[in-house]
């Protein structure tokens, strides 16, 4: 009854060229983002912006980064955890350099230097692909947490050799720092998310999205019918790596306040990334958020209920959680390949039929 | 001799004994993509969980007595016996066969005809599923593994070298047994691929899936018999690295070690996994020992896969792999 999209008649290309062609999708987006810009700032507090909130913002600008590289070109990388660290550490030394910069100059500026690092290391999937390219792209997980690790330029020589986010404000207000409240940080997050998910979302819509898919699905077709392949899978490394430089910044500057590489950006937030990306959905901008959304709650909800209620010890709610998560990534792959995102798309089609299905 | 040479001389055979550990673990991954073009992510944590049981066995530790500690509020650890090494390791074997059998019925199955890289993320979640799985079991902290394999320095060799170069060579007892160790296993291996009628179906279904299945082999028994193996060279490595550094999570890391070696040597090549393995040994200790004073060591790390990356750029099938020939 009321997802239908008889009666809404297109009269222009441009209408009928819309994101969201159904009258119902549109007023559902623009009620999220109202909500999210103009209500939820007022009563976030400090538990719910560290443990969900923030997090889920920064998780789901990764995963539109690396769902951009795996699910629409279809390069899978393993590498993610290191690209985020580039991010992180180009913003510290933006910020430490250049102290007047704006903030969110720096986290687009460490975004930009991560596209770079990601291009160079984009170079060997024009000679490899597959497992081979996810291996190379190990390469630069393990090579980028060791450099930020060994050369004491990037930290600045602190001598704990951790990174520290100094104190910085954006129209008037703290954003990083010990003073920053919850929903500062929350809007900062937001604003990035939203121009970055409609970017990704036309993006994928236009020819260059239209480029990865057909790389993707196969790459010497792809070259034949005159789609470029170096362009394209090195724009596609560039565009990701500069969604995940950016979550790299935020998740560093904004979230942690303080990061050492190797355990903030180690390999198993590679893991993480990917794995949000498979339960999300591959190849969809909506999956991005859906799987960041599942995989930040997961743990959040598995720690109340088993911690908190059952009053299990920690560590054997972690093992659970593992376990949880694993045998989740082996039944949505076998379920529902195509992730929560394919769950949502066959509900909207059930729902355009209901109550009368043929 | 130069000082400098003696150094090198003992640094390469040491990362050739280091070679030997990672090929260990590279074979597992080389036997399962041959017969089911699955790359198993899940060999190093498989390594993990036969080692943990081992241990767990051996000691008469209580299974899932964390987790039953929890919910039911008593306090269980141990049975209170010891097994012989023998029979842990016989029981351990057997766990393995009935976790290739599991893996198979609720995994493989359902994902038959599934993109390469689909299976390869699903190895992907068992390996979290495993790794949650043996910690729950047997309880997460580290263990000692110990079924009589001989470790320290070997004094023969020590003396041996002392006499020749004037300076005793370091060389540890457990590598050695390693090494030994490998090699009788790759020779196995080779013997029952290429002269037993197992070994000739697995190689069949390697070949072509479709075909082998015309002619009358049970892809599923061919599947369950190479996990198994998988299985079986997992706890072979598992004993080895869990002796040398104790059974800890690291342990299911070499995994990750063991993919450069595969992309060196090939992935459907069980000779490429063993010299893969020899030169990213031999390779990364000697970037270490000259190159790495220079920039800051640990170079460990990294060398593996940077090695791997160049050398695929040259040649992506890797040294012994088939040739990759794509149609459209």
């Amino acid at each position: 009854m009321l997802y239908r999209e008889a009666g809404d008649f297109k009269t222009t290309y441009r209408e009928d060229n819309q994101t969201f062609p159904i009258r119902f999708d549109r007023i559902a987006y623009y009620t999220t983002v109202a909500a999210a810009f103009a209500v939820v700032p007022f009563f976030i507090n400090d538990y719910w912006a560290n443990a969900v909130f923030v997090p889920f913002l920064i998780y789901a600008i990764a995963a539109l980064g690396l769902n951009i590289l795996t699910g629409y070109a279809g390069q899978v990388s393993l590498g993610t955890g290191g690209f985020m660290a580039v991010g992180a550490y180009a913003c510290y030394k933006l910020m430490t350099a250049f102290p007047e910069m704006s903030m969110v100059l720096n986290v687009l500026l460490a975004g930009l230097v991560t596209a770079g690092v990601g291009v160079l290391f984009g170079l060997p999937s024009l000679r490899i692909k597959g497992f081979y390219l996810a291996v190379a792209t190990l390469a630069a997980q393990f090579f980028l947490v060791w450099l930020f690790n060994k050369v004491p330029w990037f930290y600045n020589n602190s001598a704990s050799g951790q990174i520290t986010a100094p104190e910085r404000t954006f129209l008037g207000q703290f954003v990083t720092g010990a003073q920053t409240s919850a929903s500062a940080k929350y809007l900062f997050c937001l604003a990035f998310v939203f121009v970055l998910a409609l970017v990704a979302r036309n993006l994928t819509r236009g020819t260059t999205g239209r480029k990865w898919m057909a790389i993707r699905d196969m790459d010497i077709a792809a070259e034949i019918i005159g789609v470029n392949p170096l362009t394209t899978k090195l724009s596609a490394f560039a565009v990701s790596s500069f969604y995940i430089g950016v979550a790299g910044a935020l998740f560093f500057s904004v979230y942690l306040g303080a990061a050492e590489v190797g355990e903030s950006f180690g390999i198993q937030k590679s893991f993480l990334i990917l794995f949000m990306v498979i339960i999300g959905g591959l190849g969809s901008i909506f999956g991005s958020f859906a799987g960041a959304a599942f995989l930040v709650l997961l743990p959040v909800l598995l720690k109340n209920v088993l911690v908190g209620t059952l009053g299990w010890p920690t560590d054997l709610a972690a093992h659970i959680e593992l376990m949880i998560v694993g045998a989740l990534i082996i039944i949505f792959l076998i379920v529902e390949p195509h992730g929560l995102a394919q769950l949502w798309r066959l509900t909207k089609e059930k729902l355009r039929l209901w109550p009368f299905p043929h | 001799m130069p000082d400098q040479l003696v150094y090198a001389m003992e640094v390469t055979l040491n990362g050739l004994m280091a070679g030997v550990m990672y090929s260990l673990v590279a074979l597992g991954f080389v036997l399962i993509f041959k017969a089911s073009g699955i790359f198993n992510y899940a060999q190093g944590v498989l390594a993990l969980f036969a080692a943990l049981t081992l241990v767990g066995l051996q000691q008469g530790q209580v299974p899932f007595a964390h987790l039953i500690n929890a919910v039911f509020g008593t306090d269980l650890h141990h049975f209170g016996w010891h097994l012989p090494a023998v029979v842990a390791i016989a029981l351990t074997a057997g766990v393995m066969v009935l976790m290739a059998i599991a893996v198979e019925k609720l995994v493989l199955k359902h994902l038959v005809n599934q993109a390469p890289i689909i299976l390869f993320m699903a190895t992907i979640g068992l390996a979290y599923f495993l790794e949650g799985f043996g910690d729950v079991m047997w309880g997460a902290d580290i263990k000692k593994l110990d079924v009589g394999l001989p470790q320290g320095i070997s004094e023969t060799i020590e003396s041996v070298t002392a006499d020749w170069f004037g300076y005793g060579f370091f060389i540890d007892n457990l590598d050695i047994v390693a090494t030994v160790v490998a090699v009788a296993l790759v020779t196995a291996l080779t013997v029952f691929s290429q002269y037993s009628k197992q070994g000739r179906a697995l190689r069949a279904v390697a070949d072509d899936h479709q075909a082998a299945l015309s002619v009358g082999i049970s892809l599923r028994f061919i599947w369950v018999l190479v996990w198994s193996i998988a299985g079986f060279v997992a706890l072979v490595a598992g004993i080895m690295w869990g002796t040398k550094s104790g059974v800890q999570f690291s342990l299911s890391l070499i995994a990750l070690k063991a993919l450069p070696v595969l992309m060196l040597g090939g992935f459907t090549s069980i000779p490429g996994a063993i010299v893969g393995g020899l030169i990213i040994g031999v390779g990364e200790k000697l970037f270490e020992f000259s190159i790495g004073p220079m920039i800051g060591g640990a170079t460990e790390n990294w060398f593996a896969y940077m090695l791997a990356l160049l050398f695929l750029v040259f040649r992506p099938q890797g040294l012994f792999g088939e040739r990759i020939i794509e149609r459209v």
